[in-house]
């Protein structure tokens, strides 16, 4: 620890709560003020606590391969406890993760049936626009319900997901807008967005257990038939009881949901937004789907894969609106990191927000170009530790591949059939930055119409 | 030119695409630790490791030429 510097601090602090005040107003000009003025590793105080923030490539690769015993992931986001409940963990440790992943939904072999089952839940979603011929949507609503039922699908069954309808995706909603950044001081803080936090987390458990209830008055599922919950209700404790209540059952589905829901809803509606405000852009990737529609081929995971276009618009999307703009950890001794001393005890973050536009790294990096991801630029590929949507290294978002398949599952279906376009001016379209949980600010509508080209069927049916 | 095959274990998370795509050189056990059982395969799998090293989705892998 010899020689190494105090880390300086951002400007802005103010007396009775250091500068919480701006993080909940303004987390992207904090972070962004914070890297101008103290370079890559800075500091500002979250109401008596400090937090570190890194970026750029050398001290986020620092960051990203710092294993648990130095940074832990696990205490660093207090604000999610009262959303899963007491005993739910927010993150596991990096071996730990790998085992579960082993196991669950995400793996690889597993991913060939998600992908029909993504397809088949965005044709239920539309399956009232063809009669309508055009109309409007609310891209929030649209897309937050349909991730809805396309996670809850793979991830705990279909079975599960058929008893679920658009009330689960509103309280859901009001859970993910619980997470004001003045939960580092008090998670139950007297506000509203953590009243209806907690009212909407006590109406899911109902939800849940009445879907529990129906499945045990009937007979028990068996092999195929069985998800998820009938595996949860199958296990009983020494004295008959259930060994998961309804509060936990609704805690873990809330858990495995929550990092894959607004996340891949909002990089939906980003990608789209984009899309819309780009239109040669937007063409080579119509014509991309379009060509591959009419190649025959079916939304097959191999299909999925090879969507160059559209990939890199979703990846760029992902660039320029990163679902998480700060990632957070906890030092758990004292640490040094390009000169600059990290005692045990602060948070450390990384901000995808701020270095995923940084111009060392990426050309032109507040423009939306799709073609730097292809080759021979690739530059998410060249840039491995500034490229940080996901995140990176042994915590990176373990859904990534999931994520990007959904997402091309999504838009293509729904632009070799429907046309969008803008329905409000097009940079009213913004963030709502007041959560820690960042999604579109609404309104944010588009408007659509069916394709007049496109079949009775509409290119891309899976069938 | 023999060409060799690296893995950053850091960044490995036991997705298991790079088994899919060419199971004689790639191998992950039931607690997800990946194995590269052949780190200098014949040129015949090459293709295979290629598809391994692109679609790996933390780009743990990587091709070197020796």
């Amino acid at each position: 620890m010899t020689g190494a510097a105090a880390v300086p601090e951002v400007s802005g602090r103010t007396e009775e709560s250091g500068h919480l005040g701006e993080l909940r107003s303004d987390p992207i000009g904090l972070l962004t003020r914070l890297r101008t003025e103290c370079g890559p590793v800075g500091s500002f105080d979250l109401a008596g606590r400090r937090v570190v923030v890194v970026s750029g490539a050398a001290a986020n690769e620092w960051y990203f391969r710092a294993p648990d015993e130095d940074l832990d992931q696990a205490e660093a986001y207090p604000f999610m406890t009262p959303i899963f409940g007491e005993g739910v963990v927010f993150d596991a440790s990096p071996e730990r993760r790998r085992e579960m992943l082993h196991n669950q939904a995400l793996r690889d072999r597993y991913m060939r049936g998600h992908a029909e089952t993504i397809a088949r839940e965005v044709q239920e979603m539309v399956s009232d626009w063809d009669a309508a011929g055009s109309g409007q949507v609310d891209l929030l609503d649209f897309f937050a319900e349909l991730t809805i039922y396309t996670s809850s699908s793979c991830l705990i069954g279909r079975k599960f997901r058929s008893s679920l309808d658009d009330r689960f995706a509103r309280l859901y909603h009001d859970l993910e807008r619980g997470t004001d950044a003045l939960a580092f001081v008090d998670p139950y803080a007297d506000i509203e967005s953590f009243r209806r936090r907690d009212e909407s987390r006590a109406a899911l458990v109902e939800l849940v257990a009445d879907v529990m209830d129906e499945r045990l008055a009937g007979a028990p599922a068996e092999g195929d038939d069985r998800d998820l919950l009938d595996v949860l209700l199958s296990i009983r404790r020494d004295d008959g009881e259930l060994q998961f209540d309804a509060d936990v059952v609704t805690g873990m589905f809330i858990a495995m949901m929550f990092a894959g829901h607004h996340t891949t809803s909002t990089t939906a509606a980003w990608t789209l937004l984009e899309l819309l405000r780009h239109p040669d852009q937007f063409q080579e990737v119509v014509d991309e789907q379009d060509r591959l529609a009419a190649g025959g081929a079916d939304l097959t995971y191999q299909a999925l894969r090879e969507m160059p276009l559209l990939e890199s618009a979703i990846k760029e999307a992902l660039r320029l609106h990163p679902p998480l703009i700060l990632l957070l950890r906890v030092a758990q001794r004292d640490l040094e990191v390009l000169g600059r001393s990290v005692p045990a005890g602060d948070l450390v973050g990384a901000s995808p927000a701020v270095s995923n536009r940084l111009d060392d790294a990426f050309g032109e990096p507040d423009r939306f170009d799709l073609h730097r991801y292809l080759p021979p630029r690739e530059e998410d590929v060249v840039n491995p530790w500034d490229w940080i949507p996901f995140g990176a290294g042994r915590h990176r978002c373990v859904g990534a591949a999931f994520a990007m398949m959904q997402l091309k599952a999504i838009f293509a279906l729904l632009l070799t059939r429907y046309r969008f376009e803008l329905a409000q001016a097009p940079d009213s379209y913004r963030a709502d930055h007041s959560k820690m949980v960042v999604q579109l600010a609404q309104p944010c509508e588009v408007r659509w119409e069916r394709r007049p080209e496109a079949g009775p069927g509409g290119a891309g049916a899976t069938t | 030119m023999s060409w060799a095959i690296t893995l950053d274990a850091d960044l490995c998370q036991g997705h298991g695409v790079c088994e899919s795509e060419a199971p004689q050189v790639f191998a992950v056990s039931r607690d997800g630790i990946l194995t590269v059982l052949d780190t200098s395969p014949p040129e015949d799998l090459r293709p295979a490791v290629e598809l391994a090293v692109r679609y790996c989705p933390t780009r743990a892998i990587h091709i070197t030429e020796e």
